[in-house]
């Protein structure tokens, strides 16, 4: 099972990188970020993290991860991280909180709409310090 | 002098041009277009830019320009083009007039990839989406309607050129056919396949452009591709509720 979750978002995250027309030769290498990045967010939340330390946990090593590439191939980080973070958008927890308006039952919106927007926040905060870390390591000579 | 120096702001303006017409971040096309600049012998430049418009301006000449930019896609490889030909022309590698034909030819590009090849790439992201989410089972239903949805937001996109409307118009074709699926019998978790489908949609890129463009200081810029991201979320958002309302 393990297996097919890693294999599922390797191959959407590399499919992803055909939408936002990154060049063909680092396809494999997106798809690499974002299973990386679904892989440390499955290892967070089994062990009994919280969702949104886990989101933070893993937009933070796709960060990490793509300014390596970015290094090692001489291209603009972006090109992986767009396709890395991918798989933690909080697009479930947002469609049960449209569900809820929809239903007039703006209690539980409301809730999981805030939920969403902490996971959105935890994504902006792992690119966030992961650029912090980046930039530390580059300043050493 | 000031010939030699228009030719120069002419290259810079078209590489900042090019960057930010294919999703770049604002402070890659200031940053990119100084080292240009600084490259050439023009030291002293300062840039404005934000994601509707490019100012740039020499120090002590008359030379300002500003251009707008009107259209913007998302092709990340040109993005990483221009970045390439700027380290060839910091490295000395390029002539002016050689940075001026390379640009050139990177503007010729067609779309890295043709709108089949797209299409089909976010179908099958749409279902490895919907099976990462919900199970194998979901895989070959929103291959259907992920596929759909990603044609419906490009055709509505050339005919309306309002973004928004075609993102609001694309999700309700997703959650359209997802729920026609389900009264047909063939599927029953409509919430997983839907998510699936809209995915394509999502504004990943400018949400991540947002946050890299605050983060570098360039708070308008940050903050207006921050709101074409809720923008678009809100958009995908709507559409989904208008099909579950009548649902």
């Amino acid at each position: 099972m393990m297996i097919v979750q890693l294999l599922l978002s390797f191959v959407a995250s590399s499919l992803f990188g055909v939408i936002f027309n990154i060049p063909k030769r680092l396809l494999p290498h997106s798809g690499f970020v974002g299973m990386s990045g679904w892989a440390m967010y499955m290892a967070a939340a089994r062990s009994g993290v919280d969702g949104v330390a886990a989101t933070f946990a893993a937009a933070f090593f796709v960060a990490f991860v793509s300014n390596g590439f970015a290094r090692r191939y001489r291209t603009p980080a972006t090109i992986f991280i767009v396709s890395g973070i991918i798989p933690l958008v909080p697009g479930g927890t947002a469609f049960e909180a449209m569900r809820h308006v929809v239903m007039n039952d703006y209690n539980a919106a409301i809730s999981l709409a805030a939920k969403a927007f902490m996971i959105s926040g935890a994504i902006a905060m792992g690119l966030i310090f992961s650029e912090v870390v980046n930039q530390l390591v580059k300043r050493r000579p | 002098m000031t010939e030699r120096v228009d030719d120069i702001v002419d290259v810079c303006l078209l590489a900042g041009k090019l960057m930010l017409e294919s999703g770049g971040e604002t402070y890659r096309v200031e940053d990119t277009m100084g080292r240009i600049a600084a490259s050439f012998g023009v030291s002293r430049s300062h840039s404005y830019v934000t994601p509707t418009g490019i100012m740039f301006s020499v120090e002590g000449t008359n030379v300002t320009r500003f251009i707008r930019i009107s259209e913007r896609s998302t092709d990340l490889s040109k993005v990483a083009l221009v970045n390439h030909i700027s380290r060839r022309i910091s490295s000395g590698e390029l002539s002016l007039d050689g940075a001026r034909k390379e640009l050139e030819r990177v503007q010729q590009l067609p779309l890295g990839y043709p709108l089949w090849q797209q299409t089909a790439a976010a179908a099958a992201a749409s279902a490895c989406f919907a099976s990462l989410l919900g199970g194998m089972n979901h895989f070959l239903p929103s291959l259907l309607s992920g596929g759909m949805a990603f044609w419906c937001f490009e055709m509505m996109h050339r005919f309306v050129k309002i973004r928004f409307f075609a993102e609001f118009f694309a999700a309700f074709v997703a959650g359209g056919i997802v729920l026609l699926m389900e009264r047909a019998g063939f599927v029953r978790d409509v919430g997983n396949m839907m998510i699936g489908s809209v995915m394509p949609l999502v504004p990943g890129l400018a949400i991540t452009n947002a946050v890299r463009d605050l983060m570098a200081g360039h708070l308008i810029a940050g903050l207006s591709r921050g709101a074409e991201a809720f923008l678009t979320a809100f958009a995908i958002g709507t559409g989904i509720a208008f099909i579950l309302s009548i649902r």
